[in-house]
């Protein structure tokens, strides 16, 4: 069934590199917060209270009435889950770092494509999240409402006529809404130009983080940028909004790069060239220099510069590499710099088959 | 051409930047190029919208202002979590925190948010007298449409329902 399929395999519906935009807009993500009435919020809770909190979800999924939305949905509880699995999920996008933490009392349920999943008991009851590739926000917006409607045919939500869905966190109250869009900008990043439209963005009411943003720098030129306001706006209108400002970052990120193709092209294709070369014959490549080569490599690609290595096959090198996955497809534990092995290995046998 | 910055190094390089009205084109040399440095934008993930949030809310009603301790603040009814314990981890107790701190939360919700009213999706089943008002919403831009177009006879049918609508809201809001 699908949690195996999930996996045992690093690819997911939004790597598929489809859909508008695609080559920047890596994916669009929904995500609404839902909680129960009467039933404190999770961080309260002991451990039968969130296994009651499991069960009503457990209910919901069996009371389906769109068999085609929920249908193919199954339930896990984290604990069932070794720790790599956990982490795959993690690493595929599918759930949020947070879910792990105390994650007895948690669970996942996802849907067959991976397009639709729910976290139970992160920060709120439910997270329900809805991800595609390209930017296909309105698509995705409308998936989650669907699947909204249908769970609350059976649960009873939180909610206030005058607040809206109300939320453990104030920031999250009203639709409950995130959503978001994973950007490569590798363009503004070369000409120096992306300081200040990240920070027009924020000045507009934007969030953006860095992809798997641990440091301080975002992994391979990968930025994700979501609303920040949740109450006095409409679904309708923070998507529209989000949307807007997304064209506007991609007018500005296409400039760039014709501005690099035009004027540099030389020292673009020199660098797009020996990503290529370094990823197809490097022995050691930690996880860092793995991203930053794929970033150029995806530049070259949406440059039209290089063909071999499709984007869906970038995107699912980006969980491979993890380690997660690397120490799962080992079957054993491994060290950083065994690690640093398998992982020029393994992308070195993905790009011998394809044609240079 | 002379690079731009230092005016002393051949310009190599070749920024075109497009802002809304106008195109300005930079020329530089690799080394300034090079040393130029993202402006204006910090890029700081440890700064959460939920430190954000603990930090406004110390401001505003903690950080000893009242000089009661945390835990002999008002608690919620419903789940027993303290207005310090809120201040301390940005999260509240349950749905009913929300109208039992409410004075402390709708000051925080108009800087957050900038508004503290809810425009957006109403649920179908546990909706209630909300469902309604936005369903009246709707059927008197639908009556407006059909007195403008003339359609006299569905105006009357909108406007019966429209009536009858009212009166159960009127009556929900007396009991
Ligand atoms: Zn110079
Ligand atoms: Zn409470």
């Amino acid at each position: 069934m699908s949690f195996k399929n999930t996996l045992n395999s690093a690819h997911s519906k939004w790597m598929d590199a489809e859909g508008p935009e695609a080559d920047i807009v890596l994916s669009s993500r929904v995500r609404v917060a839902r909680n129960l009435a009467g039933i404190p919020f999770p961080h309260l809770l002991d451990a039968q209270k969130s296994e009651d909190v499991i069960h009503a979800v457990r209910l919901a999924l069996v009371n389906k009435e769109e068999p085609e939305l929920l249908g193919g949905l199954e339930i896990s509880g984290l604990g069932e889950l070794s720790p790599l699995d956990r982490q795959l999920l993690v690493d595929k996008h599918l759930i949020s770092p947070d879910l792990l933490k105390n994650f007895q009392s948690k669970a996942v349920v996802l849907r067959e494509d991976e397009v639709v999943s729910i976290m139970v008991n992160e920060e709120d009851h439910l997270r329900i999240q809805c991800l595609l590739p390209g930017l296909q926000l309105k698509e995705a917006w409308d998936i989650i409402n669907r699947v909204d409607d249908d769970l609350e045919k059976t649960l009873d939500y939180a909610f206030s006529e005058k607040l809206g869905y109300l939320t453990s966190c104030p920031t999250n109250v009203g639709t409950g809404m995130r959503a978001s869009v994973m950007l490569h900008l590798p363009g503004l990043k070369i000409t120096k130009h992306l300081g200040g439209v990240l920070g027009t963005i924020v000045k507009l009411g934007m969030t953006v983080r860095g992809l798997y943003g641990e440091g301080t720098e975002a992994v391979g030129d990968l930025f994700q940028v979501s609303n920040q306001i949740t109450l006095g706006q409409s679904e309708e209108e923070i998507i529209n909004n989000l949307e807007s400002i997304t064209r506007q970052i991609l007018t500005q990120e296409h400039a760039a790069r014709n501005a690099l193709y035009n004027d540099r092209r030389e020292v673009i294709e020199d660098r797009i060239y020996r990503a290529y070369g370094a990823l197809r014959y490097a022995r050691v490549l930690t996880s860092e220099e793995a991203m930053r080569l794929f970033s150029d490599l995806r530049l070259g690609l949406e440059l039209k510069m290089i063909s071999a290595v499709p984007a869906r096959v970038l995107n699912e090198l980006m969980v491979k590499i993890r380690p997660a996955f690397l120490i799962k497809s080992a079957g054993r534990e491994l060290s950083g710099y065994q690690r640093d092995v398998l992982r020029a290995d393994l992308v070195r046998k993905e790009f011998e088959g394809l044609p240079c | 051409m002379l690079c731009e910055r230092c005016g002393q190094r051949q310009a190599t390089v070749h920024f075109t930047e497009i802002t809304n009205e106008s195109k300005q084109e930079t020329h530089l040399c690799e080394v300034c190029a090079g040393e130029i440095k993202p402006q204006g934008f910090v890029f700081a993930p440890q700064l959460s919208l939920q430190n954000f949030l603990v930090s406004l809310l110390n401001q505003e009603l903690g950080g000893g202002g009242y000089g009661i301790p945390a835990d002999t603040v008002r608690k919620c009814e419903s789940c027993g979590v303290a207005e310090g314990q809120f201040v301390k981890q940005g999260l509240l107790g349950c749905g009913s925190c929300y109208p039992n701190f409410e004075e402390k939360i709708l000051p925080l919700l108009r800087r957050v948010h900038g508004s503290t009213r809810h425009t957006g999706k109403v649920p179908e089943r546990t909706g209630g007298r909300a469902r309604l008002v936005k369903e009246l919403d709707k059927m008197r831009d639908q009556l407006k449409e059909a007195v403008s177009r003339e359609e006299f006879e569905r105006a009357a049918v909108l406007r019966d329902n429209i009536r009858q609508l009212e009166k159960s809201l009127e009556e929900g809001a007396e009991s």
